[in-house]
């Protein structure tokens, strides 16, 4: 495989972004990123993009959002409606057929126009499950009971993850939730959705962002130190609940060997895990052991933009390499109830 | 000029109808009859509710058989605060069930009191609905069992009318906001003035104003520019059916794309007095706007475009639309 | 590792229809195992799944790549969902192909489908929007303007239109899957359809069709290895532009040459009208046939609908066949139609389509379009390596 590496990444994540337009907010992200490697649109070989209508209710709402690549004269480019890590792999493996060097790669959410809960039960079965209505956070409340009552985790370990995600969250001016709590803490919160309490579930965010891809001799003029992509890989489960075991994740361990993970020593992970259970199911299944650090940025809990939330992981593990803050980084993606399409990929700075 | 941002509801509702096939139409039909039936899989496991498929596999699947009312809860949460559409009006648990007579759970609702009347590994009984019309929800819910209940699977009666398509309806509320330029573009037609951006490269002109130029990839804001309300057709179409969206609309009329003077790209407008054989390419046009005391932050203050009478623009290429070059620029 | 050759294996598809009778799941079922039983392969020899459709509002399901998932032998496998508009299901296409020219994978399913009947296309396609009136219904009333505009500038007969409508209709009746089967349709019948969107005709105009196609792709290994005839893929070609910007032209757009100009170029083709056998081209509305014949260099500017007017373009002794399958005109699951481009393509170099097959057709053309004709995709293909 051809090495390919981020060499520029810029996000904006906020509880509410109600000023802007989905381009409006886009456009300065798209430009921080380019001009941070000193490209121009037109000298990008290829763009694709990532974003859901149901979001923001609007049909076709990337074709809005692509006049703020400028894309005039036109431009080779994809949209993906999945989280912007698939726009990421996409263009990753359009670097791999040889014919052009870079790529840009955005993607973006607004999930506080609508309520988010309540248009992922449009993403259920639409025969026996959307009608009913659940919402999202139920279906993973069911999931943590059986992750409870089975031993796999505890209350306890659920509360670390949170409490460790919001004192990870302090240091990222992107976090929402990054108020410190202590276990005991939130131990202590009544139950949102019982087993999980109100810290256990994501902070909801509006935002985006943008990375640019560079290949081989090209990524290393562009950037001092690039975040290289020695394994990307994507992977589903079924989607019907009853038929899978909800306390693991099938497709993020494939993906994660399939890329490498467990090759060598990883530094940091940027799980995109919205609840603690699914940073404890990810863990396990990406075989993550006391010297990675999990979720440095706080993670998709302290601030989950739909749409972008895996995208800012690769982001968020690009730049510590980048920054020379780790040598070998893992960051996922997810998509669906209970982790049920999970890529995963491992960068490294040499 | 304020810079507060418009804002308004949008509701997105619509009642989906979608057929079946044979698997999920006969679960349904089981339903309308008081009967549930699982599928059986290529491992001989039984799955409820059935589907054409193995969701492990993707092998095709057809064989179906009944199951029990009665099951036993696998995992379940607590709804304290329910929504319209989901099962029961009061809180009440989610809770994934297995029949008795299948291997796999689906997700329901359980009437209980409170939470501390949940426990996994409970049994529970279906409930169904007094009138039932072969829908999931004819499943009311499921209760608690009683020690001694066996809910004994039924058999699905012969010649009853199979269901073939099911009405899912959906409904959708978002507070819609049309962002920094189309909000500011709004507030201005209040007072009948529109505005465009422009672009800080090549000083194109565009309206209604998108806060960014496609053509630099660059931001336009904060500083739109005012246009007056005088354009040409560059382009028209003309409906000669009634649209349902439009029920003030009679046919024929003519929509046109308008370019003001000082703009770079077209809109779509309405045509007003003329008749639709007399509008031409390139006729002069001035916008017809509402009575001042009817105007509101809406592009709807502008009922249409009627002719100035003036000499029509000349087009010299009919291929492309809009001005490349903004006016008066060499 | 540099680019790999890739080939199409196998096309399956759907009856297009008003409404298809069964779920969505068994739809896509339906298309993706015929194109399985063509190429001689099964679930567990696909490596991917590389899925496309228009907008979720159609059927009222987010994201649907995550329900469908489990129907398409996906479990442990990779599944992706493509939406670049009316173009999508030839973006789609192109998608997967590269997952194969990359060297990623051996053996990708790519399906486009969509199942317009669980709405309608006017709610989807236009949902209201507060502060903001529409004067038109649906993409009729976007693309005659443009329309008018290229009738201007070539000085073409009015019935331009109602010729291409005529003849994709004809070829439509020698494709079994094609919804619309109009065996007595005559000229004057079309000519005195109302008209809609003035200069459209609702004969000039594309059906809401049900449906989905799906196309196994293969690398050259698994090609070579294939028993059944194969299309090799000659180019792929993606390009997009602003839907709106001042001198834009509209009539010829400058994506769409440039995706033409890319994808010919990497097939080796010199003289596009001599070298090509079948078109497959995306022509929702009848005058978009001679307007792409213009713009994809296969007549010169303005002389596009001569080629029409000449029966160029009639499978029926033209020398250059558009849409034999009956094309969009004929047969509109949205997400579905840029594949079916595609595919048919595929199945004309193959000797594989039927009754509407091209006599000794060894190179094709699958087009599609899409947005305010601002998205393109292309791919060649050919019967040699």
């Amino acid at each position: 495989m051809r090495d390919v590496a981020v060499v520029a990444f810029a996000q904006r994540q906020e509880s509410k972004i109600n000023t802007e337009s989905e381009v409006e907010f886009m456009v300065p992200l798209m430009n921080e990123a380019k001009d941070a490697v000193g490209l121009t649109q037109q000298q990008i070989g290829f763009t694709c993009s990532g974003s859901s209508d149901f979001l923001a209710g609007q049909a076709f709402s990337f074709v809005m959002t692509i006049d703020g690549t400028g894309p005039v004269p036109p431009i080779s480019e994809s949209h993906v409606e999945q989280d912007g890590a698939w726009a990421l792999y996409e263009a990753w493996v359009k670097l791999q057929c040889g014919e052009v060097d870079t790529a840009l790669v955005y993607s973006y959410g607004k999930s506080s126009p609508g309520s988010l809960r309540d248009v992922l039960a449009t993403q259920m079965d639409p025969y026996y499950v959307a009608p009913l209505w659940p919402d999202a956070f139920a279906i993973e409340a069911l999931a943590a009971r059986l992750l409870l009552e089975r031993g796999v985790v505890s209350e306890q370990q659920l509360a670390e993850i949170a409490s460790r995600s919001r004192e990870h969250a302090a240091s990222n001016p992107h976090a929402i939730r990054k108020t410190p709590k202590s276990v005991a803490d939130i131990l202590a919160e009544d139950y949102a959705m019982a087993p999980l309490r109100p810290s256990d579930l994501p902070a909801s965010a509006d935002g985006g962002a943008v990375v640019v891809l560079a290949a081989g001799a090209r990524a290393q003029e562009l950037c001092e130190r690039p975040a290289w992509i020695r394994g990307i890989d994507h992977r589903s489960d079924a989607h019907t609940l009853g038929v899978r075991n909800l306390t693991q994740s099938m497709s993020a361990r494939i993906a994660a060997e399939k890329a490498g993970v467990g090759t060598d020593k990883i530094d940091i992970a940027e799980l995109h895990a919205p609840f603690s259970t699914s940073e404890a199911v990810l863990t396990t299944a990406l075989g993550l052991g006391d010297d990675t650090v999990i979720n440095p940025s706080g993670g998709a809990q302290a601030a989950h933009t739909m749409m972008a939330s895996g995208l800012i992981r690769i982001g968020e593990a690009a730049q510590r390499i980048s920054r020379g803050d780790a040598d070998r980084a893992v960051a996922t993606a997810t998509s669906g109830p209970c982790l049920q399409q999970n890529l995963v990929a491992v960068l490294e700075g040499e | 000029m304020s810079d507060e941002v418009l804002t308004a509801p949008l509701v997105l509702e619509y009642p989906f109808t979608r057929t079946t096939g044979p698997v999920i139409g006969a679960f349904l039909t089981g339903l309308r009859e008081g009967v549930v039936l699982g599928v059986k899989r290529t491992d001989g496991s039984v799955m409820c509710p059935p589907l054409e498929y193995d969701p492990i596999t993707s092998e095709s699947l057809s064989e179906l058989v009944p199951v029990s009312t009665v099951g036993t809860v696998q995992t379940w949460t607590w709804n304290g605060d329910p929504r319209p559409q989901q099962p029961f009006s009061q809180p009440f648990a989610w809770a994934m069930i297995t029949l008795d007579g299948a291997d796999t759970p689906m997700l329901h609702g359980v009437m209980v009191d409170g939470p501390d009347q949940m426990t996994t590994g409970m049994r529970v009984e279906l409930v169904w609905r007094a009138e039932r019309e072969g829908h999931i929800t004819d499943i009311a819910g499921f209760l608690p069992a009683v020690d001694s209940a066996t809910g004994e699977p039924g058999a699905l009666p012969e010649g009853v009318e199979e269901v073939r398509s099911v009405r899912t309806p959906i409904r959708m509320e978002y507070t819609y906001t049309p962002g920094r330029a189309l909000s500011q573009y709004l507030r201005a037609m209040k007072d009948k003035r529109i505005l465009g951006d422009q672009c800080p490269d090549t000083g194109q002109v565009f309206v209604p104003p998108r806060g960014v130029s496609s053509i630099a990839g660059k931001s336009t804001l904060p500083d739109l520019v005012e246009l007056p309300d005088t354009g040409y057709i560059e382009s028209f179409n003309i409906t000669r059916v009634p649209i349902k969206m439009r029920p003030d609309l009679t046919p024929p009329y003519v929509s046109a794309w308008i370019v003001l003077d000082g703009a770079s790209v077209g809109f779509m407008g309405l045509g007003m007095n003329v008749e639709p054989e007399e509008v031409r390419v390139g006729m002069r046009v001035r916008a017809v706007w509402k009575p001042d005391d009817e105007l509101e932050m809406s592009a709807q203050n502008i009922l249409g475009w009627e002719p100035t009478g003036e000499a029509d623009e000349v087009i010299d290429d009919y291929s492309r639309v809009g001005r490349p070059q903004r006016e008066g620029a060499s | 590792m540099g680019k790999q050759k890739a080939a199409v294996l196998g096309v399956g598809q759907t009856k297009y229809d008003t409404t298809y009778p069964g779920s969505m799941a068994g739809m896509l079922r339906e298309a993706a195992t015929n194109a399985l039983q063509m190429s001689g392969t099964c679930w567990d020899d696909i490596d991917a799944v590389i899925m496309g459709k228009a907008p979720d509002f159609f059927e009222g399901v987010m994201m649907p790549e995550v329900y469908l998932a489990e129907a398409l032998g996906c479990v442990g496998k990779p599944i992706m969902r493509v939406h670049t508009a009316g173009s999508v299901g030839g973006s789609t296409a192109c998608v997967a192909t590269s997952m194969i020219q990359s060297g990623v994978h051996e053996t990708v399913l790519t399906i486009g489908w969509e199942k317009q009947s669980e709405s309608n296309a006017m709610w989807a396609l236009s949902l209201p929007q507060p502060f903001a009136t529409s004067v038109n219904a649906g993409a009729g009333g976007y693309f005659s303007p443009i329309i008018r505009r290229y009738m201007m500038m070539t000085q073409a007969p009015e019935l331009i239109g109602c010729m291409v409508a005529l003849k994709d209709r004809r070829h439509a009746l020698d494709n079994p899957y094609a919804h619309l089967h109009q065996p007595d349709l005559t000229f004057e019948q079309v000519v005195e359809s109302p008209m809609l969107w003035d200069p459209i005709r609702y004969s000039e105009t594309c059906p809401s069709s049900d449906g989905a196609c799906a196309i196994v792709l293969g690398s050259e290994k698994v090609a070579e290895a294939h028993t059944g005839p194969v299309a090799w893929i000659k180019g792929i070609a993606m390009r997009s532009e602003s839907g709106s910007f001042g001198g834009r032209n509209m009539v010829s757009p400058a994506a769409s040459e440039a995706c033409a100009n890319d994808v010919f170029a990497q097939a080796g083709i010199h003289d596009r009208r001599k070298e090509i056998d079948a078109v497959e081209m995306y022509v929702p509305f009848s005058w978009y046939e001679p307007m792409w014949l213009e713009s994809l260099g296969f007549a010169e500017k303005g002389e596009g609908w001569r080629m029409v007017e000449s029966g160029a373009t009639s499978i029926d002794g033209g020398d250059l066949p558009v849409n034999c399958s009956g094309g969009v005109l004929s047969s509109n699951p949205i997400g579905a139609s840029g594949m079916i481009r595609f595919g048919e393509a595929a199945l004309q170099v193959m000797g594989l389509a039927g009754d509407h097959q091209v006599d000794g057709a060894k190179t094709a053309v699958g087009h599609a379009y899409g947005g305010a004709a601002q998205y393109y995709a292309m791919w060649v293909v050919g019967s040699e390596k």
